[in-house]
C-alpha cells in the first residue's frame, strides 16, 4: 500500500533536519472530518508541493499548519517545536508565512498598506527595494486600492508582503490559480529565486506543470490523507501513477 | 435671527454627541460585528464618572475628560472579555440582546441609587461666560464642546485611516483570520477597539454633563436617535459617521426653528427615506 511508503518519502537532502514535520494530522470543519491523518515533512531549503484533486484536503492542510482550522489533532512540529495547539498569531511569529488561495488582499487598504501590513517576525526580511526589484509592477501602484490591482498583481502583492516579515518558511496556496501564462512564469521565477536565497517553501498546486518547474518533492493528497510521495527526479517514473491520482 | 443661530448652535452640540457616539458604534460594529446597545448606558457612565470624580474625589472637569473615558473604557473591555467575545460568529440578534440587557442592568442600578432626576455638574470656571459674536451670543462652554468633539472625531479618523494601527484595524475588520495569521493578536485588538469605542461614548458623556445634567437615563434617550444617525450614515465609513452626526444635529436644529413640531421626528423621517433609497446608508458599503 502506498500509505506505508509515505513515511519514508525520499528527501532531497536527507541529512537536513526537517523544518516542518506533520504527523497524523486530523482536522475538522465543524462536524465534518476533513483530514484523516496527514503525514509529511519539509526540509530546510526545499520546495515541496502538495498535489491532489479539488477537495482532497491540501488547503486544509496548510490552514491547519497555520493554526486557522478550529479543531485539529496529531502533531505539527516547526523547527522542532510542537505547534498543534498554538494560536495562528503565535505560529506566524515563529516564522511561518502564509499566502492564501484567495490572496487576501484588503480592499480598505492601499497597496502600500497591504504590503506593510504583516509585522516583522524576524530580522532579515526583504527590504522594500528588494521587493520592488522582484515585483516592479507594485512600485508603480503603491497608492492604488489593493483590490484594484489585476489578479496577477494581487498575487504578487500577496507574496511580496510575506517576504518582508523575515519568515523563512512560506506556504503558498495555489499561487498560479486563474493567472495568465506569462504571469505564471514570473511567479515561477520568483519561487526559484526565493529558493536559491534559502527560503523553504510548501506549495499547494493543481497546476502540475507549473509545480514540476519549481518543486524538489511531491506529496499526493487524497481524501484527507497523504497517499504517496516522490522526488522530482523520480517524476518521469511516476508519471502514470500521477495521472491516475490527479485524473488528468 | 437670534433664535435661528441659537438653534443652529444647539444642533451643532447635539451633532457633536451624535458624531462621537456613532463613531464609536461604527468602529465597534466593524470589528466585533456587534450592535452595541449598551452604548447609551456607557455614555451615561462617563457623565457619572465625571460627577463622582468631582464630588467625591475633588478631581476637576479637565482630569475627568481624561480619566472617565479610561475608566469606562476598562469597564467596557471587561464586558468584552467576559461576555461579548463569546458571541463572535453568532447572529447579530444575540449581541443586540446581550448589550441591550447590559444597558438595562446598568441603567437600573444607577436609577436605584440616583432616581431619574438630574444631578447638576458645574461648567468649569475657565469655560464660563460667553462671547458676543455680533450676530449672536456664544456661551463659551458650548463652543468648546463643538470644537473639542470635532478635534477628537478627526483624531480618531486619522488614527484609523492614516496609521499602521488603523491599517491593522481596517484589515481585521475585513478578514480577522488572515490578519491573525500574519502574527497580529486580533482578540486583543478587538478588546482594545471596544475600549476605544466605549471610551468615546464616555468622553461624550463628560462633555454633556454640564449641559444636560447627569441622569441615569440620559443615554437611553439619546441612543435611539444615534442609532438612526448610524443607519442614515451607514456603518462603512468613519468620516461618514462624523459628517452624518454633525449634519443631522444641524438639520434637527433647523427643524426646531422652522417647524418645531417635527423636530423630534425629522431624524427618523430621514432614516426612512434613506432606507428606501439606499439601504446601506449614505456612505455605507454594500456587504
Amino acid at each position: 500500500m502506498p500509505e506505508l511508503k509515505m513515511a519514508e518519502a525520499p528527501a532531497a537532502k536527507p541529512a537536513a533536519a526537517p523544518v516542518l514535520a506533520v504527523k497524523d494530522l486530523q482536522a475538522w470543519y465543524g462536524e465534518s472530518h476533513i483530514l484523516h491523518g496527514i503525514n509529511f515533512q519539509v526540509n530546510a531549503g526545499e520546495v515541496v508541493t502538495l498535489l491532489g484533486r479539488n477537495g482532497a484536503g491540501k488547503t486544509t492542510t496548510l490552514k491547519s499548519v497555520m493554526g486557522i482550522i478550529g479543531k485539529r489533532s496529531g502533531s505539527i512540529r516547526f523547527e522542532n517545536q510542537e505547534i498543534i495547539r498554538a494560536s495562528s498569531d503565535r505560529i506566524a511569529r515563529m516564522g511561518i508565512a502564509f499566502c492564501p488561495e484567495e490572496r487576501g488582499i484588503f480592499s480598505s487598504l492601499d497597496v502600500r498598506e497591504n504590503l506593510l501590513l504583516p509585522p516583522t517576525v524576524r530580522p532579515g526580511g526583504l527590504s522594500l527595494d528588494q521587493i520592488f526589484d522582484l515585483f516592479p509592477n507594485l512600485k508603480e501602484r503603491l497608492t492604488s486600492q489593493g483590490t484594484k490591482l489585476s489578479g496577477g498583481e494581487q498575487q504578487m502583492l500577496a507574496i511580496a508582503r510575506i517576504l518582508r516579515t523575515g519568515a523563512r518558511f512560506l506556504m503558498l496556496d495555489e499561487p498560479t490559480e486563474g493567472l495568465a501564462p506569462v504571469i505564471i512564469q514570473q511567479i515561477g521565477h520568483t519561487i526559484a529565486r526565493l529558493k536559491s536565497e534559502g527560503f523553504t517553501i510548501l506549495l499547494v498546486e493543481q497546476n502540475f506543470r507549473f509545480a514540476s518547474t519549481v518543486a524538489d518533492r511531491y506529496y499526493i493528497v487524497e481524501h484527507g490523507k497523504v497517499i504517496d510521495g516522490f522526488a522530482n527526479s523520480e517524476l518521469s517514473a511516476n508519471m502514470d501513477k500521477l495521472h491516475t491520482y490527479l485524473g488528468v | 435671527m437670534q433664535a435661528l443661530y441659537a438653534q443652529l448652535l444647539v444642533g451643532l452640540i447635539n451633532g457633536s454627541f451624535y458624531a462621537l457616539l456613532s463613531l464609536g458604534l461604527a468602529v465597534i460594529f466593524g470589528m466585533l460585528n456587534i450592535i452595541n446597545f449598551a452604548h447609551g448606558a456607557l455614555y451615561m457612565m462617563g457623565a457619572f464618572c465625571a460627577y463622582f470624580l468631582l464630588n467625591i474625589a475633588g478631581i476637576n472637569y479637565w482630569w475627568a475628560l481624561l480619566i472617565a473615558p479610561i475608566v469606562v473604557g476598562i469597564f467596557g473591555m471587561i464586558l468584552e472579555r467576559t461576555m461579548l467575545q463569546w458571541l463572535s460568529g453568532l447572529d447579530h440578534v444575540y449581541g443586540l440582546l446581550l448589550t441591550f440587557g447590559i444597558a438595562l442592568i446598568i441603567q437600573g442600578i444607577f436609577q436605584n441609587y440616583f432616581g431619574s432626576s438630574g444631578l447638576p455638574y458645574q461648567i468649569p470656571d475657565a469655560l464660563r461666560g460667553g462671547i458676543n459674536l455680533g450676530f449672536m451670543f456664544l456661551p463659551i462652554y458650548r463652543g468648546w464642546v463643538v470644537v473639542f468633539s470635532l478635534v477628537i472625531c478627526l483624531a480618531t479618523w486619522f488614527l484609523i485611516e492614516k496609521t499602521q494601527l488603523g491599517a491593522y484595524l481596517r484589515a481585521a475588520t475585513e478578514n480577522p483570520t488572515l490578519v491573525r495569521a500574519f502574527g497580529i493578536n486580533v482578540p486583543r485588538m478587538i478588546t482594545l477597539t471596544y475600549g476605544l469605542g466605549v471610551g468615546l461614548a464616555a468622553l461624550a458623556g463628560v462633555l454633556s454633563a454640564p449641559i444636560n445634567q447627569v441622569r441615569p437615563l440620559m443615554g437611553a434617550d439619546l441612543i435611539i436617535v444615534v442609532f438612526a444617525v448610524v443607519v442614515i450614515g451607514g456603518m462603512g465609513s468613519i468620516m461618514g459617521s462624523i459628517i452624518t452626526g454633525f449634519a443631522l444635529g444641524v438639520i434637527e436644529g433647523l427643524t426646531k426653528y422652522f417647524y418645531p413640531e417635527a423636530s423630534n421626528t425629522v431624524v427618523f423621517v430621514l432614516m426612512v427615506l434613506v432606507l428606501l433609497v439606499k439601504p446601506t446608508g449614505l456612505t455605507g458599503r454594500a456587504a
